[in-house]
């Protein structure tokens, strides 16, 4: 691991600036290890991030990095890829990041089906500006801005991901990491637009105002709740409640977006050229 | 369409962009529907493709500018189009370019406002936007054409400019200029100049991306070409990584500044007529400037000391040609489809020397001739 470290890692922007107890390291971990499973070029990867404690990730990374704007990772990406779609390209976003500013980004990225994979760090809360819900808090939760708890409803990220037009939607948590990385593998590898939900815990803005323990409590907390989507298939709404359902949730085909411009510009170029005789 | 270029043809402004983005090399747009700019996307749509370039309609305002920047950095010049309220959208996005240095291009066709306003008539509301609608201290350059041949060149300028300062430049049209049929005769391809950004002389183990050289700008390598950097809208330090330290904030605000302020004379252009003696001088831009050609001639048959003074960049705004004027002029006369924005500059740079009025309308109707004589006349 360290090895994987000092090859994809900015070792000399370390220590990074997560507080203690965070998962978001452990995602980075999982990330890297992903990279290099997948066998990337370092050169030829980008890694687009939004806003927020999550996205600081894309600095301490050793590729082509684009730290962007709050919401609008996605859309940025979107530049990216379609420009060159040889690169590979991570896009790595927070809870609010992703679904609440960027929610609109989201759905059409997810819509288009352009090949590339989101990773949604889910720790239920906006961390960087000091625990203000999230469209991830669950219900009746406390925040700074929900001092009597959280009255709106959250979003199922995968559930709003498959809807939108995902074509390859998975969940893991940061205690089941290995899963995680698996899951990211695969994801990269589907061609098409893939999102991959981590749940992550943060203990110094959402664990500690909701009385759910350190970082270490909170970590058990994952293991405790989660399920398989096996175990999940024979388990009824009421006792799913509560539960994180972990593994692969949704694959399917579908045409990839720079694939089908590539079409689009061999068929103008074929009429361009009629045109012109 | 290269078999039509040297040939004479019945163009509209948003076409003529079109035409001198693809002149300049633009290979990717990014864009939403909106009145009266859409032409622009319209036509990209079609043409871009045809020379092996991308074309997306994004979610909407935001997203589109997202897209360019994200273009740019890998490598393929990138513009997209709007008007009024899309403008007031690209403005985070706009302000990441300026400071992430991504060379890209917005043209804003000036629509009325505020809001939605008359999303169909000209007005020319956006010239402070244009200059400080994106939050911080930032340079700004915006180029505004007054005929359809202009809008072609002053697009691949716009361009041109983006790459070579690594900025973006917004090419601030209204509805006047963007919906007219004009004749043009489009250079041939080998006739215009097209300026790419720098090349880092340097590999990757000694590229610093934000270290500039000698002239402020620094070298850019794109994505996926072997320099590995970080890309971002915090303060950063020459390697890209954010930074919070006082002074390489100030330094990287200034450096910014300077990189344009230091080039006002490769930036700023103007067009004069009829100044050499003139007492009365008029200055208007945009769709404006033609109806003030008219009273400047009908003023000067008259026997009338009248001028004209066209800002083409209106940001950096041509102070020194102005100053100049105002050691010889009584009186200037701003005529602007805003309430004086422009004036306000002028004013500045007059410093009470002349006089300075203005003829204004926000109706979203073109200021006419008739209404610019009619000042010059109050005067003389």
């Amino acid at each position: 691991m360290q090895e994987h470290l000092e090859t994809y890692l900015r070792m000399e922007r370390l220590p990074h600036i997560w507080c203690p107890g965070c998962g978001n390291g452990i995602v980075l971990g999982s990330l890297v290890k992903a990279i290099h499973e997948l066998g990337y070029d370092q050169d030829k990867t980008v890694i687009v991030s939004g806003i927020g404690c999550s996205s600081r990730a894309a600095g301490y990374m050793d590729f082509n990095t684009l730290h962007t704007t709050h919401g609008r990772a996605l859309a940025f990406a979107t530049g990216v890829k379609l420009a060159k779609p040889e690169l590979k390209v991570f896009v790595l976003m927070g809870d609010g990041d992703a679904t609440a500013i960027g929610g609109n980004h989201f759905i059409h990225a997810a819509r288009r089906n352009m090949d590339m994979t989101a990773i949604i760090f889910n720790n239920n809360i906006y961390g960087m500006t000091g625990g203000q819900y999230s469209p991830l808090t669950p219900e009746d939760r406390r925040a700074t801005t929900a001092p009597y708890g959280t009255i709106e409803r959250n979003f199922d990220l995968a559930e709003l991901a498959k809807a939108a037009g995902a074509t390859y939607v998975a969940r893991s948590t940061t205690y089941h990491n290995s899963l995680l990385t698996r899951l990211m593998v695969a994801a990269a590898r589907h061609k098409g637009f893939s999102v991959v939900e981590a749940i992550t815990a943060c203990p110094v803005a959402y664990g500690r105002r909701n009385k759910l323990g350190d970082g270490a409590d909170m970590l058990l907390a994952q293991k405790e709740n989660a399920v398989t989507v096996k175990q999940a298939e024979s388990m009824g709404k009421d006792e799913l409640a509560g539960k994180i359902v972990i593994g692969e949730l949704y694959q399917a085909e579908a045409p990839e977006y720079t694939e089908l411009y590539q079409q689009i510009i061999q068929r103008a170029q074929a009429r361009a050229s009629k045109g012109c005789n | 369409m290269s078999q039509l270029v040297n040939m004479a043809r019945l163009m509209q402004g948003n076409e003529a962009v079109a035409e001198g983005a693809l002149a300049a090399g633009i290979r990717f747009f990014a864009g939403y529907p909106i009145t009266p700019s859409t032409e622009v996307a319209e036509i990209l749509a079609e043409r871009l493709p045809e020379v092996g370039g991308k074309f997306i309609q994004m979610e909407d305002e935001i997203a589109s500018m997202a897209a360019i920047i994200g273009a740019s950095l890998a490598g393929v010049k990138s513009l997209t189009a709007t008007s009024g309220p899309g403008f007031s959208l690209k403005q985070e996005n706009l302000g990441y370019a300026t400071m992430a240095e991504v060379p890209c291009v917005v043209v804003n066709v000036q629509r009325s406002g505020p809001s939605t306003g008359i999303p169909t008539a000209p007005a020319q509301g956006d010239v402070m936007q244009a200059r400080w609608g994106t939050h911080g201290d930032h340079p700004a350059i915006a180029l505004c054409p007054a005929s359809v041949a202009e809008c072609f060149d002053l697009t691949v300028r716009a361009v041109n400019f983006a790459e070579k300062y690594r900025t973006p430049v917004i090419l601030l049209m209204d509805e006047v200029i963007g919906h007219m049929r004009e004749r043009v005769v489009l250079p041939p391809a080998d006739q215009v100049m097209v300026v790419d950004r720098k090349k880092p002389a340097v590999g990757p183990d000694r590229y610093y991306a934000y270290r500039p050289d000698e002239d402020g700008v620094p070298p850019m390598a794109n994505f996926g070409e072997g320099y590995r950097y970080h890309v971002t809208g915090l303060v950063h330090d020459e390697a890209g990584n954010p930074s919070t330290n006082p002074k390489i904030a100030e330094q990287l605000i200034y450096r910014l500044h300077n990189k344009i302020d230091s080039r006002l004379d490769e930036i700023v252009a103007v067009e004069e007529m009829e100044t050499a003696d003139a007492e009365v001088v008029v200055v208007a831009y945009g769709g404006v400037a033609r109806s003030a050609r008219r009273a400047v001639k009908e003023a000067r048959q008259a026997g009338l000391p009248v001028g004209l003074i066209r800002p083409i960049t209106i940001w950096p705004f041509p102070e020194q040609a102005i100053h100049q004027l105002a050691d010889r002029a009584k009186r200037f006369v701003v005529a602007e489809m805003n309430l004086g924005q422009l004036r306000g500059e002028v004013e500045r740079v007059v410093k009470g020397r002349a006089m300075v009025t203005g003829v204004n309308r926000v109706d979203g109707e073109l200021v006419t001739p008739a209404e610019i004589l009619a000042a010059i006349k109050e005067v003389g």
